[in-house]
């Protein structure tokens, strides 16, 4: 398994030409076949197209070339990515056998840095799903215990990490669906301030909240992957123009003033042996000369409900194109909004429909500024709320998700307990800010602990940092 | 029978005349191969994003300054959301309660009218009816080409401040005018890149409350905009007079059949679901922007008509047709600049040379004759060395060979003679050699007098091959006649 | 639990939304809806009657491109995604709503 090297070990030795990038995709494509099975983290394995890619980084190499660096670094790319000629499904059916005739932003900067895309990841569809349950193709399992979820919707992503399919993935986050998958599989995931990386090519699911972000077994090697992807795109309105500072490799917390987020902390359906991961994180951080203390963000405790307006309702118009006219599946009707009908009842999954349905009554005409429009002003709060708590802190911590990971099945059949799941990262995208996942503590039944790292908009160096650092303790 | 006041608001939708679409870099060209000015953005492909043209955002700008709009700090785009098969996205970017322009007015006639908003939007792909005699509804099925998705239109939303047909088309033709002069558009309403859409409603003339408002599309010139208000103002005035109810909805205007059609009502209402774009930033127009629009407007039509009617002398009928043509404007401001006077050149542009240029189907610019030539056409009729005759002779070659006015004088001797002793001997040879007719002159009453002295002076002018000066010749006739 | 939403209304944001469900799906969906809802209350009871919405995390103003051609896609490509196509056009079933 590739897992034995980082990223970073692996970009540094196929560059001084120690290792060829052809032995690490084989390797990689190794471990796909022997797990995948079971696990089912990929839709498509871009086999012949990645030991092409190796072979000419071999030669780049070979002729005294930089290919750069992530030189010969296989790297998974959830299924909502777009890369040209290449099956790009969103676990849907809606768009089964869809291959975009463009390439997303960041993938052409991993391409440009050397990476090998070695795999499209399973999602649930369309990004909706805390457990990777929803995929039209079939759930993906956690590499931990296969009973379990993965989390999601980036699971797929998650579990080829962990498993040691490859160094780094990379997922979306619209709630927490890197962090929340990252927390179940025993892996770093980051969801970068909301404009760092470009969605230009990013399938949407909530324009105002989705945000592109890396998995890694390590904080270093998801710095390294954030690094390459990051940076203004003139692709995409909404990326932030500056150019962001290097991360950086500190992992110092002496001075920095850190607070735990009460709300999603100290609060029911938070499971101890979680809270306890976090409070043993803050006391190692305050050993290492940290000043932690509890804070209080009340606004937090109407996230997940302001979320689950405001997300579908983006989401019933993102998903409105998938009408069966120009791409993606067709079921006929008598006429055109027949056919789209029954197109869209066909290719969705019930979590979708249940969220576009939810997302369009939530837009409608007499239920606008109940709803839609009472979620953003909650939005104002949380951000305000953050704010206050950032002119003390400098960051703040939390648990990644409520619990452990839990088993398939679980809580199919009860969405509200599933939307539960991400309660704790919810907060971050609304506001627009930075957060991670670190590996910490396992649970009672043996599995991952996820901690999450909160950081105001633009604080990733500090974020990881702090990252580092926890990363340290373990 | 109750008399009824019109109330008229027009809905007018501009494409900008920009080089690419709105939200991308596919070129915006009219009547391409379909589907071949298309790209990820504007076929709405997943994971795709729009961003903003700038040039479109200057365009706005400048409409702002013509139509003496507020162009509020800010504005925002909005999402449409409606499912129709020509727009890519199944919902359309537009601007809702934050446009880009607010509160603006042109004067017509002497009349102002309010104009409520502008504000950008995308346009729509375009749909073929296949089938069914190309009727939407009686089609079999129907074909998408997408290059029109995304072109980048203005919307001008006008009060309803207008009480006739003739007052509506008095408002499109100088908003026409105002568009062509800020070059925002190319702004004809026969290929779609200006389509106007009215909200009519009649109210009794003994009450405030308004009427239904019934909105009429498909009007493609400025008569058949006319011709349909008119329609729909009988229509309606018909159905109150015999108390019916008329229902708010949308009619589409025949051309062929003079009338309005009902449109068959669209399921599940208008609730469009606006919500702001997430994917595009606001537009804040800067100090900078604002001031560079306010310079770049040139005179708009209202000025120059006032400006040509006291500076040439030229009527207003003749003013506003120079001013809403644009290019026989520039043509005749050309003329005019070489030396001609204004009074003539207008006489000249919108005389002959239109009626040319519609025969020819051709344009100003195109035309051979430059404005230099028309200035000295202009002059050699003023100094009397061409009659109106032998100008338009002249005109007439000028227009068809690349070749100066004096030149053809010159070359075909076609100078006026105008020498009074040259002249009075022509008249003594022709006098000479027409005793009889003199004499039946002397003996007529004076229908006969009239008879033979016109053909008298037609001898005279066929002896002096056209050339003699028209008025010294009845001058001398007069006096060897002894009338 | 009272359901806040009934299947007529899903029914009639079912067609807003060009989903067509069976009568079963409309009732299933009413209920789900309708906890989802109930649980959106304590946000919709909120007093937030001066606080102003916030559409967008960053406050960018003014993103404009130049208005420079770019190469567009290719129409053979573009047409074999499409599920129906006919003389160079995207092929659909004829449309009884109206323009809009």
């Amino acid at each position: 398994m590739t897992g034995a090297m980082t990223a970073v070990e692996t970009a540094a030795a196929v560059r001084s030409g120690d290792r060829s990038a052809r032995s690490v995709v084989e390797e990689a494509l190794a471990a796909i076949s022997e797990r995948e099975e079971e696990l089912h983290a990929c839709n498509t394995v871009l086999a012949d197209a990645a030991i092409a890619r190796a072979d000419a980084i071999d030669a780049a190499v070979a002729h005294g070339e930089d290919p750069g660096p992530l030189a010969g670094v296989p790297i998974a790319l959830k299924d909502n990515l777009c890369v040209q000629g290449e099956l790009t499904t969103c676990s849907s059916k809606i768009l089964e056998g869809w291959r975009p005739p463009y390439t997303a932003t960041v993938v052409e900067r991993l391409l440009a840095a050397g990476a090998i895309p070695i795999a499209k990841t399973n999602l649930d569809e369309f990004a909706m799903g805390s457990s990777t349950e929803n995929s039209a193709f079939g759930p993906t399992r956690n590499p931990h215990d296969k009973a379990r979820v993965p989390g999601g919707s980036s699971g797929g992503s998650a579990a080829a990490v962990s498993a040691g399919y490859v160094p780094l993935a990379l997922g979306s986050d619209t709630g927490g669906s890197i962090r929340q998958p990252a927390a179940f599989c025993g892996v770093v995931g980051v969801k970068p301030t909301y404009g760092r990386v470009s969605r230009y090519g990013l399938i949407a699911f909530a324009s105002s909240l989705d945000q592109i972000g890396p998995f890694a077994t390590t904080v270093d090697d998801a710095a390294l992957l954030m690094e390459t992807i990051w940076g203004p795109d003139q692709m995409d309105s909404t990326s932030i123009p500056s150019r962001p500072d290097p991360i950086g490799a500190g992992s110092d917390v002496s001075g920095l003033r850190i607070g735990i987020i009460e709300e999603l902390t100290d609060v029911e359906g938070i499971a101890p042996e979680v809270r306890a991961s976090v409070e043993r994180a803050a006391s190692g951080l305050e050993g290492s000369g940290a000043h932690v203390e509890r804070v209080s963000i009340p606004s937090c405790a109407y996230g997940l409900s302001a979320y689950y307006l405001i997300a579908p309702a983006e989401a019933s118009s993102n998903l409105a194109r998938y009408d069966g006219v120009r791409y993606g599946l067709r079921v006929d009707g008598a006429d055109v909004a027949e056919m789209n009908a029954k197109t869209r009842a066909a290719g969705f999954g019930a979590e979708v429909k249940r969220r576009i349905m939810l997302g369009t009554y939530a837009l409608s005409a007499g239920y606008y500024d109940a709803y839609y429009g009472q979620a953003q002003k909650v939005r104002t709060l949380i951000i305000r709320d953050f704010a206050q708590a950032y002119e003390r802190f400098d960051v703040l911590l939390s648990p990644t998700a409520p619990t452990e990971a839990f088993k398939l099945g679980a809580k199919t059949a009860d969405p509200l307990a599933m939307y539960m799941s991400d309660v704790c990262t919810i907060p971050t995208n609304l506001a627009g800010h930075a957060a991670m996942s670190v590996p910490f503590g396992t649970g009672v039944e043996g599995l991952p602990i996820g901690v999450q790292v909160l950081a105001p908009a633009l604080g990733e160096s500090v974020m990881f940092t702090v990252a580092r650092a926890v990363e340290a303790l373990r | 029978m109750t008399t009824y006041e019109t109330v008229i608001g027009l809905e007018v939708h501009v494409e900008l005349s920009t080089r690419t679409k709105l939200f991308c870099g596919c070129a915006n060209e009219f009547g391409a191969e379909p589907n071949t000015h298309v790209c990820p953005v504007c076929l709405g492909l997943p994971g795709s994003l729009p961003v903003l043209n700038r040039t479109v955002v200057e365009f706005a700008l400048l409409l702002g300054v013509a139509l003496n709009f507020d162009v509020p700090p800010s504005s925002i785009f909005h999402r449409k959301n409606y499912f129709y098969p020509d727009m890519p996205k199944d919902f359309q970017v537009s601007q809702f309660d934050e446009p880009i322009c607010v509160d603006g007015w042109i004067d017509v006639a002497g009349e102002r009218i309010g104009i409520e908003r502008a504000h950008m939007e995308e346009d729509t792909g375009k749909t073929t009816h296949m089938g069914g005699g190309g009727r939407i509804h009686d089609a079999d099925y129907s074909l998408v080409d997408y290059n029109r998705a995304g072109i980048p239109l203005l919307e001008i939303v006008s009060r309803p401040d207008m009480g006739s047909a003739e007052q509506a088309r008095g408002y499109v033709s100088e908003l026409r005018a105002i568009l062509a002069t800020i070059g925002i558009s190319d702004v004809k309403m026969e290929e779609g890149s200006m389509r106007v859409d009215a909200n009519v409603s009649l109210r009794a003339n003994s009450t405030d409350a308004l009427g239904t408002k019934v909105e009429i599309k498909n009007m493609n010139s400025l008569r058949s905009l006319g011709r349909a208000i008119d329609s729909e103002i009988e229509r309606q005035s018909v159905m109150l007079d015999s108390e019916e109810v008329i229902i708010q909805e949308t009619r589409h205007w025949d051309e062929v059949a003079g009338v309005t059609h009902g449109m068959r009502s669209k399921e599940g209402s208008s609730d469009y679901r606006y919500f702001p774009e997430p994917d595009l930033v606001p537009v804040a127009p800067t100090d900078e922007m604002r001031k560079v629009a306010r310079e770049s407007v040139p005179e708009l039509p209202a000025s120059k008509r006032e400006r040509l009617i006291s500076d040439w002398g030229i009527g207003p009928s003749d003013a506003r047709i120079l001013v809403d043509d644009r290019a026989l404007c520039t043509y005749a401001e050309a003329a005019v600049a070489a030396g001609g006077s204004g009074k003539d050149v207008t006489n000249w542009c919108t005389g002959e040379i239109l009626g040319y240029l519609n025969e020819q189907g051709s344009t100003p610019e195109a035309l051979i004759l430059r404005p230099e030539g028309l200035a000295e056409l202009v002059a050699l009729l003023a100094d009397d060395t061409l009659s109106r005759s032998l100008a338009k002779d002249v005109l007439e070659e000028c227009l068809a060979t690349p070749v100066m006015p004096r030149e053809v004088v010159e070359r075909r001797g076609l100078a006026q003679m105008n020498d009074e002793g040259e002249l009075a001997a022509l008249v003594d040879e022709v006098l000479g050699r027409n005793e009889d007719a003199i004499a039946q002159w002397k003996a007529g009453d004076e229908k006969a007098r009239k008879k033979k002295r016109g053909f008298l002076m037609g001898e005279l002018m066929k002896t002096s091959g056209s050339k003699g000066n028209p008025k010294v010749l009845n001058q001398l006739l007069d006096e060897r006649l002894g009338d | 639990m009272s359901p806040r939403i009934s299947p007529e209304q899903v029914r009639h944001v079912a067609k807003l939304a060009r989903l067509s469900i069976t009568d079963a799906e409309a009732s299933q969906l009413a209920e789900e809806l309708g906890v989802i809802l109930e649980h959106a209350e304590d946000v919709a009871a909120l007093d937030l009657s001066d606080i102003e919405p916030t559409a967008h995390p960053i406050h960018l103003t003014n993103v404009l491109r130049d208005d420079a051609p770019k190469p567009s896609l290719d129409r053979d490509e573009v047409l074999a995604a499409a599920p129906a196509t006919e003389d160079r056009r995207f092929r659909v079933p004829r449309i009884m709503g109206e323009t809009q």
